[in-house]
């Protein structure tokens, strides 16, 4: 085989290259490449596997790496923990995957206008869904994002210190705990263990005047509604800290919006809002707030503002207060931004848009009474006790194994045999909590889908 | 040979697009929600009477209602008026490697779309295998020793660099004294801003007028027993190689600090120079630029985070490995920084690179680098034809992967400046260009990388329409401060109310509230 055209390289067509070379009146590229010292170059050709140069052959190759790999569509599944399994419209995939969305970057405005449409106006109806009329651009996930909001609040009150409860997502926390990083203590409060709800008299043994911000999570992490939103608000805001709640949007249907109990910050992920789970890779994080000149100063991400152009009757686009963004003032900027999640921000726009307010609402409604009927069959089986929490639970709940005789390993190790994924093992993140498991529920599941779990865990547990 | 053509007759789709709010008829839907089954639905009963009253939502939230064509339509009109790399001649978006995205890697990505991460680790070994062998990869391309996924950006991938040198120096208890991170003003933003953010204090090198990197001299000056490391990019935004980049690492290393090489941007030196031979410590690849993957309108990325051994201790959790049978997350590195991503970072970029990578294998990685260089030599010698440009700093020097231009000859002489080419530009179907970070050391800055995917004949376009813009400013200044004309939208009128909390709106509700009088009817 001779010399390789390279279907990506145009100019890998060896008489082309020579007519380059020539009007530059180089021999080589090398020439090029004296700026690099011989000492710093690296000697030889890489160890690395030989190319699969055709299309073909990449396909062929990734389909057999990929094939016994199962998924959430080959096995029936009931993990959540931080991802968790919507339907995803086809026009969701049909608009990211354009070759417009999915391969523009930083161009502006003009010859980019329908990217910023499309970020504001996914800004405004994530804004409605959230009664905030700040909605930052998108940014890592959901962890960072409460971790920047935490910093913001720390920013605006001048404090340095945040209030957790310990029901938090583990891995969040550890997010939240590296941004915090030097200046802001992370101080974990209790949970009722009936209810798992805040626990409020520790709330208030904790809070003081070092205090930034209590941040919970709503649904929480393991699944339950913290219903004392009201309560823990004014226990934040009496001691002058600002309330940072955490809310899965796909809940906002049927539930009241943080802002509706006090919040000041929200902050969340978008993956519910018809972004594939991806093994992770569908996390996208929001921060939003009120429309007051103090938060929106202590933003870290871009924000896109709507405005109008010299053309009489048309949108115009642009960066809001640009000036605090690392991308403008380096070392001084609000924290940093960087690339972040824009495509699934897009994506959550579309879904928005598709489902309406109705939607919400019914996409709420059905998976809180396709848990009820979960928890209701799974309490059924001998020795299985769920919820444990005595809390309404939005899509998620902890179902516990303790008089089963067998350890939620064991228990899912056997539901594989059944092509199905257990929930979420929770007994090492909460062995307070004994052998339970976190399930996850949503609109994706049918009865038939819940009562062959039961039957499964029957077969397993007897 | 193909025909080089300045696109005088192009015009952007623009239609004239209302807010997606402008759509909404009540009663309309997108899309039905799958409902429960009779029987639960029985079983449920009226589930919202069952929660907590204040934590019931008492309205509807004021989503719009749009039937589906016309949810459709709108963003298809959307994605036509904004100009993705894929469809254009995108040398102008200097510093972000604007490459060509593969369509088979986003169809082979769609194979993961339903994993969750939590899947037991059997039934993920293929996209684990995948993981370990795209991170062999980066560090037979780097010469590091261990290397994370998780950061979903190059400025995510340089803050979980910063955490790790906190790390190392709090774990030696030396993390007081060594307080500053040192980088130069021709590095990344996020040089300065993610180490800032660490808790570190910056202290920034300029370059020396001729040379255009910093003196050592001036290194020397800055580095102290308080230096906790060395951020630098290099070849800096300039495209100049700083030749003494390893000195420059040993004089930190010497004191005591750590070096970062940030190599968000790493086309022109694949298989050519790696981070090992200079001493770095650590560095990073922008996989959505050097690896052939999509930016995504900003996003999803990741930022491959590659350590040297001392290091790879304070990597976030999980790592991925291979105990000889089997890949599997370890979780158990009671020194980790912990994480800065859920789960184990963005899974389709990770496999959308490794498509990209093993169609190149070592060779066509080579063959990157060199038609890279090659291309912006052979466009810089087009540019720097045209009246009214300079290229600062180190002449007779050759820039490797890209170039930062500047019209402050052509600013004095017309009075139209980068801002305004930039508008322009739009108008030959060209995305506008990057011109510099901020701040502009360079003045009327200009940055252009033509990746290994552009032609001899979008070279020479790309040059052609500069110069013919260059002509428009001198015939018609205003004519070209007016632009864009043919893009899908016009310039701001009022750009300041972007900056004024009583007229800036970040969501439509915002703008009713400052800009109308009254809401608008959905009817």
């Amino acid at each position: 085989m001779g010399k390789i055209v390279y279907p990506y390289i145009p100019n890998s067509v060896p008489e082309i290259k020579e007519q380059m070379l020539k009007e530059l009146g180089i021999e080589s590229v090398e020439e090029i490449y004296k700026e690099i010292p011989k000492r710093l170059r690296f000697k030889g050709k890489m160890n690395l596997p030989e190319p699969l140069l055709s299309e073909y052959e990449l396909r062929r190759h990734v389909e057999e790496l990929l094939a016994n790999d199962k998924d959430c569509k080959k096995f029936l599944s009931f993990l959540g923990g931080g991802t968790w399994q919507h339907y995803v419209p086809e026009v969701c995939d049909t608009i990211n995957t354009r070759d417009e969305f999915l391969t523009a970057y930083v161009g502006a405005a003009y010859a980019d206008h329908g990217k910023y449409q499309a970020i504001f106006e996914f800004a405004s109806m994530l804004g409605e869904l959230l009664d905030f009329d700040v909605v930052s651009t998108p940014t890592y996930d959901w962890g960072m994002a409460a971790g920047f909001a935490v910093r913001m609040a720390a920013r605006i009150t001048g404090r340095n210190q945040v209030l957790i409860p310990k029901t938090v997502s583990p891995d969040r926390l550890l997010c939240i705990k590296n941004l915090c990083k030097p200046y802001i203590e992370v101080k974990l409060i209790d949970y009722d263990k009936d209810t798992g709800l805040m626990d409020l008299e520790d709330l208030k043994k904790n809070i003081s005047d070092k205090t930034a911000a209590v941040y919970f999570e709503n649904p929480s992490y393991l699944g339950f509604i913290e219903s004392q939103g009201e309560e823990i608000s004014k226990i934040a805001h009496d001691a002058g800290a600002l309330l940072v709640v955490g809310v899965d949007p796909s809940s906002l249907g049927v539930l009241a919006p943080p802002s509706h109990y006090g919040a000041d910050i929200a902050c969340g992920d978008l993956q519910p809002l018809g972004i594939h789970m991806n093994a992770g890779g569908g996390l996208a994080g929001f921060i939003s707030s009120r429309d007051e000149e103090e938060f929106v100063a202590e933003y870290p991400t871009q924000l896109w503002g709507i405005t109008e152009t010299t053309k009489e009757g048309e949108y115009g686009f642009g960066d809001v207060s640009f000036e605090r963004t690392s991308y403008a003032s380096r070392e001084n900027a609000k924290d940093f931004l960087g690339t972040q999640t824009a495509l699934w921000g897009i994506t959550a726009g579309v879904y928005l848009a598709l489902m309406g307010p109705k939607g919400m609402q019914e996409l709420g409604e059905g998976i809180m009474q396709r848990v009820a009927y979960a928890q209701k069959k799974l309490n059924e089986i001998p020795g299985v006790k769920t919820p444990l929490f005595n809390s309404a639970h939005f899509k998620e709940f902890i179902v516990n194994f303790d008089d089963t005789g067998k350890t939620v390993a064991e228990i899912n190790r056997k539901l594989l045999d059944f092509e199905i994924f257990g929930g979420k093992d929770l007994s090492k993140e909460f062995p307070e909590l004994g052998n339970s498991a976190l399930y996850c529920i949503t609109e994706i599941h049918m009865k038939s889908d819940i009562d062959r779990l039961v039957d499964a865990l029957k077969k397993i547990l007897s | 040979m193909a025909k080089v053509k300045i696109r005088e007759n192009y015009h952007q789709a623009r239609w004239d697009e209302p807010i997606i709010y402008e759509l909404s008829t009540p009663g309309e839907r997108g899309i039905l929600v799958p409902q429960p089954e009779r029987e639960i639905r029985e079983e449920a009963g009226d589930i919202l009477s069952k929660l907590p009253e204040n934590m019931l939502r008492k309205e509807k939230p004021n989503l719009p209602e749009i039937s589906q064509k016309h949810v459709l339509a709108h963003y298809l009109h959307l994605s036509q008026e904004t100009l993705g790399s894929n469809l254009n001649n995108d040398i102008s978006q200097g510093t972000c490697t604007m490459k060509y995205n593969p369509r088979i890697n986003e169809k082979l990505a769609t194979l993961i779309h339903e994993v969750h991460p939590l899947q037991d680790e059997s039934t993920i070994q293929g996209l684990l295998s995948i993981y370990y062998r795209f991170e062999h990869m980066l560090k037979e391309i780097s010469g590091m020793d261990k290397f994370t996924f998780q950061p979903g950006g190059g400025s995510h991938a340089v803050y979980t660099a910063a955490s790790i040198i906190r790390a190392y120096h709090e774990s030696r208890g030396e993390l007081e004294q060594r307080n500053e991170v040192i980088t130069t003003i021709f590095s990344h933003p996020c040089d300065a801003a993610t180490p800032s953010t660490a808790g570190f204090k910056i202290i920034t090198l300029y370059p020396n007028e001729e040379t255009g990197v910093p003196d050592v001299e001036a290194l020397k000056e800055a580095v102290s027993e308080r230096t906790a490391a060395l951020f630098i990019t290099n070849p800096e935004d300039t495209g100049i190689y700083n030749p003494i980049i390893d000195e420059f690492v040993k004089i930190v290393q010497e004191a005591g600090g750590l070096c970062f090489y940030d190599q968000a941007n790493a086309n022109g030196m694949l298989g050519i120079a790696r981070a090992r031979e200079a001493g770095f410590d650590m560095c990073h690849f922008n996989v959505h630029k050097t690896f052939g993957t999509p930016h995504g309108c900003s996003g999803p990325g990741t930022g491959a985070l590659g350590v040297r051994s001392h290091l790879a201790k304070f990597l976030p959790v999980p790592t991925v490995e291979y105990d000889g049978e089997k890949y599997y997350l370890d979780y158990d590195r009671p020194e980790s920084i912990g994480k800065v991503r859920g789960f184990f970072g963005v899974a389709p970029v990770i496999l959308k690179a490794y498509c990209w990578t093993m169609m190149m294998g070592a060779d066509g990685l080579r063959e990157v680098a060199e038609i890279s260089v090659l291309n912006n030599n052979y466009l810089q010698k087009k540019i720097e034809a045209i009246d009214g440009v300079e290229t600062w700093y180190a002449e007779g020097r050759r820039r490797l992967e890209q170039v930062r231009y500047n019209w402050r000859k052509l600013y004095e002489e017309t009075g139209v400046g980068t801002d305004d080419i930039m508008r322009r530009i739009g108008d030959y179907g060209i995305q506008h260009y990057w011109t510099s970070h901020h701040p502009w050391v360079v003045p009327e800055p200009f940055t252009l990388e033509p990746c290994e995917t552009y032609s001899k004949a979008d070279l020479d376009e790309y040059a052609a329409v500069l110069e013919r813009i260059a002509e428009e400013a001198r015939k018609d200044p205003d004519f070209v401060k007016a632009s864009p004309h043919k893009c899908a939208s016009h310039v701001i009128a009022k750009p300041e109310e972007l900056n004024d909390p009583s007229k800036w709106a970040l969501t439509w509700r915002a703008y009713l509230k400052k800009h109308k009088k009254e809401e608008p009817s959905l009817g």
